[in-house]
């Protein structure tokens, strides 16, 4: 709501008056700010049909800046005239001035002063007439007195031209009486209040309409990061297709159970420093199940299980080495070791759990991330079996072209028999990362800001629930 | 994956015909290969350094494929004709065989025992009567360097040394010496160094610099002399330069040195059956023999074949489909695996190529036999596996797991000796030292990345950290735990206090002493005694906290954590600027 007093002094003012008044004249009038004499017409065709207000708009002209200066301390040509002395004065010294560039030409066209080029110390400028006529500051002072009807259009879009005036529009209200003028206002409500319901004042009241337009306040509640919306999602799926979650819970592996179990050679490079995290405390883990261990050792360095093997020199201290886990395939590896040390039943796992590895970092490269990781154990399973799993997995996902963003496979023997399963019982698994389809999902490039601590907390706040499949 | 770039049309030219990018990326993909670019010289060399240095190199258009990385056989333009030409049948597998010499004893290299120290296995052989041209030569060279690279490990396995025959005489001896009584004139060096010289040389040398810590702590060097003293090579580092192989070169004597046998053998049979092609009788190697320091003999390259016998109906079981025994026969035989009937019921004799060292169990076999069936043929089935779904209860969130010392220890106002941490060996960065025992600082460290977003800024994880403990296999478990914060011009213990109220009625635990939860104010000299309390508390300490206004969380009797407000130091280390209070407490118990 406007001021009151300025209100009501406008509302008397128009009283007076048989036609109208214009806002700009009660600002001028009334010594306020045009602003505050809009505020109060808006406030007051807010309450209905007191006034009538109509827009318009003129134009006047304006000294620049540049004009202004000018107004005040005489055109640039004026003043280069007044600072040559009578022996004249050097030009590079009149360069140096400020209006010395643009003062020099206007003074030569005006013919006010000349150069002679060929005196001694270089070109040196005198005035050519005794008095001038600063006609441009003179025609500026009438545009401040706002006699710009004076002037001559010409005129004025020569000053334009120098960038001396400037052309605005200005808009105004013309304001009148409406239908139901009236110098008194009733204040309107803002709201219904338990009074107003009690005693049925309301029906008396008037209330300030609503704006539809601005937003409504935020609620105030918690926010789920992005990744954990996917990784909703991801779980959705697998209990859908009836997966149990394998427990997780263990970042710190041993090498045996990360990359020999899964009979993978101990000088594969995937086991380089480079690649891997390993531990200096604890470095070492000490409990292997004996004649499993045995077993795998077998299979690296001399084959068996009808497999030629490595045949290399396998050594327990390579396998003995602690690390953080490189893949989730590592607890899939415990859980098939332990399901083999009972009667076999079929399976079907998966785990969404953070892994590790020593990559250098960039905008789609971290260290540590989530691999989500489905495994069906079952007797008979076929590759056909796998390529339809996955087809029906990255179907639910809304994504066409799965090879390009997982992992799959059928678990070699090596793998599997030594832990003693049966002959006849395959493993198909298959992997993806949960941050890259979370990027692609939410438009995120860089890696650092869904993950750690330079998280975008607006980019939390904002991320629409994760529905994968559109 | 290895990349081999082969020259497109001299594949074309080998392969006697033509393919659009299209056809070939086709017949890449049957064959278990991806054409991954198609490029020139002049394309890569102004990509990687600019234009102006692209000037003047060749246009001629290169193939980029990626080949399996236990496929040895295809990481040369020979290797990968002959294994498209036999997958199309437009050539059957050329046998390689092993032939002695037609006059005379076989080439002898002799290992002494003094290699044992250092790089104790060799294994050699003559290619007889080869014709080189520029395009073979340099195929030569670079199958070493794939080799090298792949399966020799960057020569730490094996290492591969060729010679011309002609310049040299044996008996080879391979023997390791001390650095300093080792001189010869290296490859493409003018003068003779020592090899204590060589690896000062070499310090700098782009290449050879990454292979220098093979041996350089070793008290000896693997060196390699013929009858003469002249060094042939200083395995794994360079070859002599004075038996280097030529254009004219037409014969080839081939030596692997290494550290482990087996990839010795794949190797040199690698390196004979691709370019034994170009010998006078191609396909013939002529054998060498290698005498170990104990006497006994061997005789290489070994090129042997290998027969397996198996089932169709293995084959058909494992891939999902229905063909003949005869059938699946033909689809093995193009891949290289020469296979026929037995006629003994539906069983399949197969025979292993020394190409094919990828092939170490018959499920290997059916892998191939499904690849030349082709993998979209085969039809997708649902597994009728019956389970019943369960999920584990838990939830996560996205700080990192790895962290600083100085974030789980220093910055909180504790020793890094009392946080029971996992220490990282071989972190790039610091970023990576420990295995976080808190997550109070990752919470820190993000409101401290967003300090732009209104107050108050209100954050929790549900996550694990990682404490040492000697009672599991590998010395380490993970805890599940409960972590917020208030940040805020005021502190707001009373908000962080109602979220413990909130989270405890959820979980069903009643506000007493005894059976359900309480909280009493921490006591400072106890905590600084050391903690008798029943939970050794690993994460956030008192002295995290602003004295007096830090409480110990009870539930069931035990202390399971802390909240409090913390220690206006605390809140400086992490470069925030407002009061905040924290909750941090261990969740294992709920699970």
């Amino acid at each position: 709501m406007a001021d009151t007093g300025v209100v009501e002094t406008l509302l008397r003012l128009i009283e007076k008056v048989d036609d109208g008044v214009d806002s700009l004249e009660v600002a001028a009038s009334l010594g306020v700010d045009h602003q505050v004499i809009v505020g109060a017409v808006k406030s007051l065709q807010a309450l209905g049909d007191i006034i009538s207000a109509e827009l318009r708009s003129s134009k006047h002209w304006e000294l620049t800046e540049e004009g202004t200066e000018i107004a005040e301390q005489g055109s640039h040509e004026a003043r280069v005239f007044s600072s040559i002395p009578l022996e004249g004065l050097a030009q590079s010294e009149l360069m140096k001035l400020s209006f010395g560039k643009i003062g020099f030409s206007k003074a030569m066209s005006n013919k006010w002063i000349r150069v002679d080029k060929s005196h001694e110390g270089g070109p040196r400028i005198f005035k050519t007439v005794e008095s001038i006529d600063d006609q441009v500051r003179e025609k500026l002072l009438l545009v401040k007195k706002a006699n710009t009807a004076q002037l001559e259009e010409k005129e004025k879009n020569e000053l334009k031209k120098r960038k001396l005036l400037s052309e605005v529009t200005v808009k105004s209200y013309w304001i009148s009486k409406g239908i139901s003028f009236s110098t008194t206002i009733t204040k309107q409500e803002t709201e219904l209040t338990p009074e107003m319901v009690a005693n049925g004042s309301w029906k008396e009241k008037k209330f300030k309409p609503y704006n539809f337009e601005a937003m409504g306040v935020a609620p105030d509640c918690g926010h789920l990061h992005p990744l954990m919306k996917v990784r909703t999602q991801f779980r959705q799926i697998f209990l859908e297709m009836g997966f149990t979650e394998m427990p997780t819970n263990n970042f710190i592996e041993s090498s045996f159970w990360n990359f020999d179990s899964l009979f993978q050679p101990q000088q594969h490079p995937a086991r380089d420093q480079h690649d891997t995290f390993f531990l200096s405390d604890p470095a070492l883990a000490h409990e292997f199940p004996q004649d499993y261990l045995e077993r795998v050792k077998k299979v690296h360095s001399e084959g068996g299980f009808g497999s030629q093997g490595y045949k290399y020199d396998w050594k327990i201290e390579e396998a003995q080495k602690n690390i953080l886990r490189t893949h989730t395939t590592a607890v899939s590896a415990r859980m098939l070791y332990k399901l083999a040390q009972q009667k076999f039943t079929p399976v079907k796992y998966f785990s969404i759990d953070r892994v590790f590895r020593n990559e250098t970092l960039d905008a789609t490269h971290l260290a540590e991330f989530h691999q989500i990781e489905g495994v069906v154990a079952d007797y008979g399973l076929t590759l056909g079996d796998l390529m339809g799993i996955l087809h029906q997995f990255f179907t639910k996902l809304g994504l066409k072209k799965w090879v390009e963003v997982g992992n799959s496979g059928v678990f070699r023997p090596e793998m599997l028999l030594p832990m003693g399963l049966p002959e006849d019982v395959s493993v198909i698994a298959w992997g993806l990362s949960l941050e890259r389809p979370t990027m692609i999902k939410y438009g995120i490039n860089n890696i650092r800001e869904l993950v750690g601590h330079k998280v975008n907390l607006q980019m939390v706040y904002d991320s629409p629930i994760c529905r994968l499949e559109s | 994956m290895p990349t081999v770039g082969v020259k497109r049309d001299l594949l074309f030219k080998a392969l006697g015909r033509t393919y659009t990018d299209e056809e070939f990326d086709e017949l890449c993909f049957e064959f278990g290969l991806e054409l991954d670019e198609i490029t020139s010289e002049k394309e890569i060399i102004s990509r990687e350094q600019g234009d102006s240095k692209a000037s003047g190199a060749s246009d001629t258009i290169l193939y980029k494929i990626d080949v399996p990385a236990n496929r040895y056989d295809l990481l040369c333009l020979e290797g990968l004709v002959r294994g498209l030409q036999v997958f199309k049948n437009t050539l059957e597998a050329p046998r390689y065989r092993r032939v002695s010499p037609s006059s005379g004893e076989p080439q002898k290299l002799v290992i002494t025992k003094e290699t044992a120290a250092v790089r104790p296995h060799a294994v050699a052989a003559v290619l007889r009567n080869i014709t080189f041209t520029q395009e073979r030569y340099d195929s030569f060279i670079e199958l070493q360097e794939k080799l090298h690279q792949n399966i020799c490990r960057k020569r730490s396995l094996v290492a591969i040394g060729t010679h011309d025959l002609d310049t040299i005489s044996g008996p080879f001896t391979y023997t390791a010496k001390p650095p300093g009584d080792i001189s010869f004139k290296p490859l493409n060096q003018t003068k003779e160094y020592t090899a204590t010289q060589l690896m000062s040389l070499y310090k700098t040398d782009s290449h050879l610099r990454h292979y220098l810590h093979i041996i350089e702590d070793k008290p000896v060097y693997p060196v390699i002399y013929d009858s003469n003293g002249i060094v042939l090579s200083m395995p794994p580092i360079i070859n002599g330069d004075h038996s280097k192989i030529t254009l004219k070169t037409k014969n080839v004597f081939i030596e692997c040195t290494a550290t482990d046998v087996t990839k010795a053998k794949i190797v040199l049979d690698m390196m004979v059956t691709m370019f034994s092609e170009y010998c006078s009788q191609p396909f013939t190697v002529e054998e060498a023999e290698v005498v170990y320091p104990d006497g006994k003999t061997y005789k290489y390259p070994e090129l042997a074949y290998r027969k397996e016998k198996l089932s169709s109906e293995f084959i058909n079981r494992k891939v999902g489909i229905n063909e003949s025994t005869e059938k699946i026969a033909q689809l093995l035989t193009r891949m290289c695996l020469l296979s026929q009937a037995t006629g003994v019921g539906d069983e399949i004799e197969v025979e292993i190529p020394p190409t094919r060292s990828d092939i170490i169990h018959a499920c290997d076999i059916m892998e191939d036999a499904a690849m030349a069936y082709g993998f979209n043929n085969i039809p997708r089935t649902t597994p009728r596996t019956y389970t019943v779904a369960n999920q584990v209860p838990g939830f996560s969130s996205a700080c990192l797991m790895c962290c600083s010392q100085e974030d789980i220890a220093e910055k909180l106002a504790k020793k890094i000796s009392e946080t029971k941490a996992v220490h990282i060996s071989n972190p790039k960065t610091a970023e990576f030292q420990v295995a976080r025992t808190t997550l109070l600082p990752g919470l820190l460290k993000t409101i401290a990345a967003n300090r732009k977003m209104p107050l108050p800024l209100k954050l929790f994880e549900i996550s694990d950290v990682v404490l040492k403990d000697e009672t599991k296999d590998v010395g380490a478990r993970n805890s599940r735990r409960f972590c917020a914060v208030y940040y805020n011009k005021s502190p707001g213990f009373e908000v962080i206090h109602g979220l413990l109220d909130r989270t405890m009625q959820l979980l069903e635990v009643k506000s007493v002493r005894g059976d359900g939860y309480h909280i009493q104010a921490a006591d400072g000299k106890k905590a600084l005694r050391g903690n008798t309390l029943s939970f050794i508390w690993s994460c956030v300490s008192y002295s995290t906290f602003f004295p007096g206004r830090c409480a110990e969380i009870f539930v069931r009797g035990k202390s399971v954590g802390r909240l409090g407000v913390l220690h206006p130091d605390v809140i400086n280390r992490f470069e925030l600027t407002m009061p905040c209070s924290a909750l941090e407490m261990d969740i294992e118990p709920f699970l």
